[in-house]
């Protein structure tokens, strides 16, 4: 097989396990619908004031479509990767001819495929409250996907290393992200926010992505593309990369 | 070869021909498992030669990796894909990979072939290990304890399956702490304690051990006697030639030579004498 086919067939089978795996298809798909849901219904009618002013419902639609991104692609891969580099399966795919990349490749297209499912899935629920999809930010909305679904994996994937055990892995991924999450604005209007939370948010990439996603989704002045916030979050994707390349083990920490 | 601060192994002098099984037999720590990994390529060592199908493991690259297979000493499958999408999922990373349906014949899960792997019982996974392995169609196959723990039927089957290897034409490099399992599937044993070879040989060479101590039993005045000794026909001489001088029958008389159970617990703890040679867990 090519290189290229191998990734395809890698990513086949990594699918079938995604899918079949009642934890990943809950917190990764059902978890971001079940939480927009929640909100759409608690807040409707109200107004957000951001971006001059938008329906509550309007503002979660991107909220949680950055939440699903990042769960697909950093939360997913972190903890799968770790389960399998603990179950020994990474050190027994090492013993053959596959590249090691290509297995990264097949969980990274995974990861990618998932978080595009979870953009029109929460697209089209997010339109039966009323927001409407903004089919000419089409470009800038999936550019805003790639660059930050890419980082994410990145993140997942160096932090694969400070992993030690598959029980350590949702305590320390949940620990990161669901501060995170509150503090940029997620979960609570921006508007709700104090400066400061915001202002200590910038120093994570969580808050720079649903910007950039707020700017691409929401058509209410400015550009549709956040150069500025999309540039943080590539920067924090190549340290990830770096880390990653860097300290990323195939061989389980325990046994 | 050493690994971290330890030296783990020293001296090791091996050499497998080419379609025979050979057990690479010691206890727990003797550092079976540090020079099998060197060898799969996944340790580096400090010092030493070490040749492979004509290749230095540390850098061999993916041509080798087609003729070897490798079962480790533990290990889980990804839960939710079966026995047939787990093997195809192998199969595909190889150039000439066996049929997937022929895999799971040669290691007896016809019936499981559709379930998935989280569900199948220690020894079923256990073959479907030694199958992931299989399925490159390699020359060489590794099987590092593939029966630890298992209960005495699912060692049988799991035998039956590493014997059929041999009959393939495939070189098994097995390692395992039971000496049963060394005579019984192996045709050339190396035994390894604290890390040095302490004897090598066929099982019936091993068990027929010189060094051994035969052991002459017989009852003398209603008490048994019990007599050790490396020169049985000097002793068992004078023994008879006592008893029939005087009179008196050596009652139940019995001379046992050594087992290989009898070398390997001698062999083994002998080497585990000198303290200061200790290896690391395996």
């Amino acid at each position: 097989m090519s290189a290229l086919a191998l990734v395809g067939h890698q990513f086949r089978y990594d699918q079938k396990a995604f899918w079949r795996n009642p934890a990943s298809v809950f917190f990764t798909v059902m978890f971001p619908v079940i939480l927009f849901l929640i909100l759409a219904v608690v807040f409707s009618g109200e107004k957000v004031d951001v971006r001059g002013g938008i329906e509550a419902t309007t503002y979660y639609v991107p909220a949680i479509m950055s939440l699903a991104i990042i769960s697909a692609t950093m939360q997913t891969l972190a903890m799968t990767l770790v389960i399998a580099r603990e179950d020994g399966r990474l050190k027994r795919g090492r013993g053959t001819p596959m590249p090691p990349w290509v297995f990264i490749a097949g969980r990274v297209g995974n990861s990618i495929v998932v978080a595009l499912m979870m953009l029109v899935l929460l697209a089209a629920i997010g339109a039966l409250f009323g927001a409407d999809v903004p089919w000419d930010r089409l470009p800038a909305i999936l550019l805003t996907l790639v660059i930050g679904a890419a980082s994410f994996c990145c993140l997942g994937i160096a932090l694969t290393a400070a992993i030690p055990s598959q029980d350590a892995a949702a305590a320390i991924v949940n620990a990161m992200l669901l501060p995170l999450y509150f503090l940029s604005g997620v979960f609570i209007p921006e508007d709700q926010l104090p400066d400061g939370v915001i202002a200590f948010a910038d120093l994570f990439p969580v808050r720079h992505f649903f910007d950039a996603f707020m700017d691409a989704y929401v058509p209410a002045g400015g550009p549709a593309v956040s150069w500025d916030n999309l540039a943080i979050v590539a920067l924090w994707g190549v340290a990830g990369l770096l880390l990653a390349i860097r300290y990323f083990r195939w061989t389980p920490r325990s046994g | 070869m050493s690994y971290g601060a330890t030296e783990a192994v020293r001296g090791i002098d091996l050499d497998v021909q080419r379609g025979e099984v050979f057990a690479f037999l010691g206890p727990n720590g003797a550092g079976k498992t540090t020079t099998v990994e060197i060898l799969e390529g996944y340790r580096r060592r400090s010092g030493g030669e070490v040749s492979v199908l004509g290749e230095d493991p540390e850098r061999a690259g993916r041509a080798w990796r087609e003729r070897i297979g490798i079962v480790l000493q533990s290990g889980r499958l990804d839960p939710y894909l079966t026995v047939r999408e787990s093997l195809d999922l192998y199969a595909g990373y190889f150039r000439n990979p066996l049929a997937t349906a022929d895999v799971i014949g040669l290691i007896g899960l016809e019936g499981k072939a559709d379930e998935r792997t989280g569900r199948l019982s220690g020894g079923q996974q256990r073959r479907l290990d030694v199958g992931m392995a299989l399925v490159g169609d390699p020359e060489l196959l590794f099987l590092d304890e593939p029966t630890t723990g298992f209960d005495p039927s699912a060692r049988r089957q799991a035998w039956d399956v590493i014997a059929g290897l041999r009959d393939l034409g495939k070189t098994v490099f097995l390692t395992t702490h039971y000496m049963d399992e060394a005579q019984r599937l192996a045709d050339r044993v190396t035994i390894i304690a604290a890390g040095r070879i302490v004897a090598r040989g066929t099982p019936e060479d091993l068990g027929d051990r010189e060094s051994g101590e035969t052991t002459i039993r017989y009852r003398a005045n209603g008490r048994e006697v019990v007599v050790q000794t490396r020169t049985p026909v000097e002793t068992l001489h004078e023994l008879t030639a006592k008893a029939l001088a005087g009179g008196e029958p050596l009652e139940g008389l019995e001379v046992t030579r050594p087992s290989l159970e009898d070398v390997y617990l001698e062999l083994t703890a002998e080497a585990a004498q000198p303290p200061a040679e200790g290896g690391v867990p395996s």
